[in-house]
């Protein structure tokens, strides 16, 4: 099996498990405090950890490229409360203009 | 008044729009990191889940390996575990209806169908999720045959369109809440110090040691 097929099968086999856990197991019973706790930070650990790696990751080195000045413009565009797909059409259109002109 | 199966689709609508948007973006990015044509579709049907499905093509895209790729979507995932447990009560039926029903909620269906007390409105919840769902997945589809359209991605910035997505997700995630503005910068912190150490992709699964901060949630 390839990669992506294997990512594809693991997720969707672990994410149907996972949404299934509460309505059809725990049946409304709550999460202890200290474990919802934990799995709140979830989203905003992984997504910063995504941000930081995608914009200045390349293979295992770090690097300063194009995608900084695309990912910065995005970052004004969502704090003006922008929609999603706004934000990535301005990151990506500063990345291939800031490249179009050899950054 | 109790609101019905009609309100939840006039109010899923315009968040529709949105969610087919986000599908295409999925499509073209997932297209561009190497997933191929049909696995993008297959997994917008059987996850359903935005944010995680986007890191794990981020991931393999990047070089990293299925176990990174896996870890790190379904612990972007293990949110629907308390939101699951939160629905969990107002879900009518059996066995079967209730795990389907499960596999409807999102975010923004879940977010929808709040009564705002702790009440969750049933009706509402599956017609949303039920509105979002074909979207998301229609959306893939088109997003795939467009990324098959397009030339080099970076041509095009593509790939800084995948950390502006994840900062768009992020930042309302951590808007006026210092604990978890905290965990975002120990979990960059932690990629980025990782990244010359490991294999790809893990310096992010790495980066949930962060949540440990959330253990302290209670007292904050």
């Amino acid at each position: 099996m390839s990669a992506p097929w294997a990512v594809v099968l693991i997720v969707g086999v672990a994410t149907m498990a996972i949404k299934a856990v509460g309505p059809v197991l725990l049946g409304g019973r709550p999460l202890p405090a200290r474990v919802a706790g934990v799995v709140a930070m979830a989203g905003p650990a992984l997504l910063a950890a995504l941000v930081a790696i995608n914009t200045l990751g390349d293979g295992r080195s770090l690097v300063l490229d194009a995608r900084i000045i695309g990912v910065a413009l995005s970052a004004v565009a969502v704090a003006a409360r922008a929609p999603l797909l706004v934000a990535v059409i301005v990151a990506a259109t500063a990345t291939a203009a800031a490249r179009a002109v050899g950054l | 008044m109790e609101r019905t199966f009609r309100d939840g689709l006039r109010a899923v609508a315009p968040l529709a729009i949105a969610v087919a948007g986000f599908g295409i973006s999925f499509g073209v990015l997932a297209r561009a990191a190497g997933m191929g044509s049909v696995a993008p579709i297959v997994m917008s049907i059987t996850t359903f889940g935005g944010s995680a499905q986007f890191a794990a093509a981020a991931i393999l895209g990047d070089g990293g390996g299925v176990a990174a790729a896996a870890a790190a979507a379904v612990m972007l995932n293990a949110r629907y575990v308390p939101i699951g447990v939160t629905v969990a009560p107002w879900l009518p039926g059996g066995v079967i209806s209730r795990f389907l029903r499960a596999q409807l909620v999102v975010d923004e269906s879940w977010a929808l169908a709040a009564a705002g007390d702790g009440r969750y409105n049933p009706r509402v919840l599956l017609a949303a999720g039920l509105g979002l769902y074909p979207t998301w997945v229609l959306g893939t589809a088109a997003g795939v045959l467009l990324g098959d359209a397009l030339p080099d991605p970076t041509t095009f910035g593509l790939d800084a369109a995948f950390p502006a997505l994840f900062l768009g997700l992020l930042l309302p995630q951590i808007r006026g809440r210092p604990l978890a503005i905290r965990v975002a910068a120990l979990g960059a912190a932690i990629a980025l110090v990782l990244t010359p150490l490991l294999p790809v992709g893990l310096p992010i699964v790495a980066a949930a040691a962060a949540t440990l901060l959330g253990l302290r949630a209670e007292r904050a």
